[in-house]
């Protein structure tokens, strides 16, 4: 089901949740809505699970009106960040409760929902605890019976909040590559919040990166990391250096000594200079256009990671760059420094 | 003082031999040793007197009176409790903790000032009295007046018990039964009661338990008729004014094995209600 949302405003009090969001979502996509905490993207979710409203604007699904409709008539599967397991039933009628609310009419017996409940428990491989309670599961295990409870439903979009929040790093890392597969089986429409670009970048068809309650991007991982269209999302996603610099007639001058690089078509003024720690090309000292100073070197893996003080006017600058082992540095070298991709934003007034 | 438990391991909970020791020494000294005298004031009877005082017409009727009516009230300060800390919780309203605080009073009054109160507002001239009594029904002086007393006097241990517990209730998970297409009568009856019946079942034992022992408040509105309107408590202050302490204490032992059995069976329920799910 594809998912329309136009210029939606939410206010709480005078805080501007969402400030005229627009958002597409084809049929069958993985979206994953990424932004640090307090963006709107957790409110974004909420007005289209039909938890919340908004102030203004529209949400179509398959352009029908979901506005007008109750969370519980949109077919929409919700799975919170704390989970909301009910406490009080077992796993299988956690499962089972969506099935069993259905009104009258249209709820299927008790051996149709018995096979659906275990086809769904198999699904989340874990049909060897439905007579446990929440209480006696792990967390990820809790987390995976949420996802079960909100398939049973067979809903039209699947809606996902800080799914694996809660979670420690390598069950993290386990249930996002459970869930691209999982996705790859019932391809339903998916739009899960995350605060964590790793995640995002990893199981999304497409990141939309949210900031101050407005859509700063909406590309692949690649573009939005390779391309990042704004100042925030690429200090967001990925490490980067940042240097203020001033665009002054074409040229890039950072403390007042131009460097050698091409501001495009950035405007005249106070700009920011954005540089991938693995962008950063290392040489002999008098070479490139940055000078610095080798502070400390960390090796490992296939790169060294050094920081380097920059020889600036007012005091040194401190940058963090990835360089090959092939050349090793070691502290007290001088070192010459050439950004080989890098990015310039207009700062903000 | 030492920090092993009765497993004799060491426990990271230090102290359990000095706080065992004051429970078991207090409770002795409070509950257990003044009851313990109430059974041995009663074994003076022999089975047949005991017998003979407790089967009497006016002690059965004293006690159906107590425990009937205080039963019947726990029921209907549970239904009134609920909808009270529904709305208390629920709902922000100008004048909630006016509502919040008021709940209180029956707590604080003095139970002879609630009676008094109770007895001038019920009877057959009062504000309410009057037009009752036109539609024919009489409070003041009967068993309905007795049954209006303890609803009075146990209203908050409903509320006060079932509160915090719908305050912690995480509003997720009502989020995620709508969004799994539950209608508000299901997010009730399947999600919220269950999780609130244990602190309901509480809230009825303590209303109960209250409402049976209750005395001052009763018996200015309960016009204390033997056989009618008298409770079990005025009935053993009747015999201990009577000196006969003997079957005073007779009745006060029946009335606490009715009590603990009937506590007990509710505590057994609010056990079942906690680990059990309800069937679906």
């Amino acid at each position: 089901m594809a998912i329309e949302v136009q210029n939606i405003v939410k206010k709480f009090g005078a805080f501007a949740a969402l400030d005229g969001v627009d958002l597409k979502v084809a049929d069958g996509e993985l979206v994953a809505l990424l932004g640090p905490s307090g963006s709107g993207k957790t409110t974004l979710l909420r007005i289209i699970a039909g938890l919340d409203w908004p102030d203004s604007g529209s949400v179509k699904f398959d352009g029908e009106d979901a506005l007008s409709r109750g969370a519980g008539e949109r077919h929409v599967g919700f799975v919170f960040q704390h989970y909301a397991l009910f406490r009080h039933m077992t796993v299988f009628e956690n499962v089972a409760f969506g099935l069993r609310v259905q009104p009258r009419a249209i709820r299927k017996d008790e051996a149709t929902i018995r096979a659906r409940v275990k086809e769904l428990l198999d699904l989340v491989q874990l049909d060897w605890l439905a007579t446990r309670y929440p209480s006696q599961l792990s967390g990820g295990q809790r987390q995976r019976i949420a996802l079960a409870r909100a398939l049973a439903i067979e809903p039209r979009i699947l809606l996902l909040d800080e799914p694996f929040g809660a979670l420690d790093a390598k069950v993290r890392k386990e249930l996002r590559k459970w869930l691209r597969s999982l996705h790859e089986e019932i391809h339903v429409t998916s739009i899960f919040v995350t605060h964590d670009q790793e995640e995002a970048l990893e199981v999304a068809n497409r990141v939309v990166v949210m900031d101050k309650g407005k859509i700063e991007q909406i590309g692949t991982p690649g573009d939005v990391y390779d391309n990042p269209a704004t100042a925030f999302v690429h200090s967001f996603i990925g490490e980067s250096i940042m240097l203020p610099v001033d665009v002054r007639d074409g040229r890039v001058e950072l403390d007042g000594r131009a460097l050698d690089i091409d501001p495009g078509d950035v405007a005249s003024g106070a700009s920011k200079l954005f540089v991938r720690r693995h962008d950063m090309q290392v040489g002999p000292a008098g070479s490139g256009t940055l000078q610095g100073t080798v502070k400390h070197v960390r090796s490992f893996g296939p790169i060294q990671r050094a920081d380097i003080a920059l020889a600036a006017q007012h005091g040194d600058t401190l940058v963090e760059i990835d360089a090959p082992r092939d050349n090793p540095l070691s502290p007290g070298d001088v070192i010459g420094l050439k950004p080989r991709r890098f990015r310039i934003f207009a700062a903000e007034a | 003082m030492s920090a092993t438990t009765a497993a004799g391991r060491r426990s990271t909970l230090p102290g359990f031999g000095l706080t065992m020791g004051l429970t078991l020494a207090w409770l002795s000294l409070i509950v257990l040793i003044p009851l313990a005298g109430l059974f041995l004031k009663t074994f003076e009877l022999s089975l047949e007197q005991f017998w003979t005082i407790i089967t009497s017409r006016r002690t059965l009727n004293a006690l159906k009176t107590s425990f009937g009516l205080a039963l019947l009230a726990a029921v209907v300060n549970l239904v009134m409790g609920m909808v009270i800390v529904w709305t208390l919780v629920r709902y922000r309203f100008p004048g909630r903790r006016v509502f919040d605080a008021i709940v209180d009073i029956p707590f604080a009054l003095p139970t002879a000032v609630a009676g008094v109160a109770l007895t001038s507002l019920f009877a057959q001239k009062g504000w309410l009295g009057a037009p009752l009594a036109e539609l024919g029904i009489k409070v003041a002086f009967t068993p309905v007046g007795i049954f209006v007393a303890m609803v009075f006097i146990g209203i908050p241990f409903v509320v006060r018990t079932v509160q915090p517990v719908l305050i912690d209730l995480d509003v997720e998970i009502e989020e995620a039964a709508a969004s799994l297409g539950a209608g508000r009568w299901n997010i009730v009856y399947r999600v919220i009661l269950p999780s609130l019946i244990p602190a309901m079942l509480t809230g009825f034992a303590l209303a109960f338990a209250r409402a049976v022992g209750e005395y001052g408040s009763v018996i200015f509105i309960a016009g204390n008729l033997p056989n009618i309107s008298e409770i079990a408590p005025l009935l053993i202050v009747i015999r201990l004014s009577e000196f006969r302490y003997a079957d005073a204490t007779a009745i006060a032992v029946v009335m606490l094995l009715a009590s603990f059995a009937i506590i007990f069976i509710i505590n057994r329920l609010q056990r079942w209600a906690q680990t059990r799910a309800p069937a679906s």
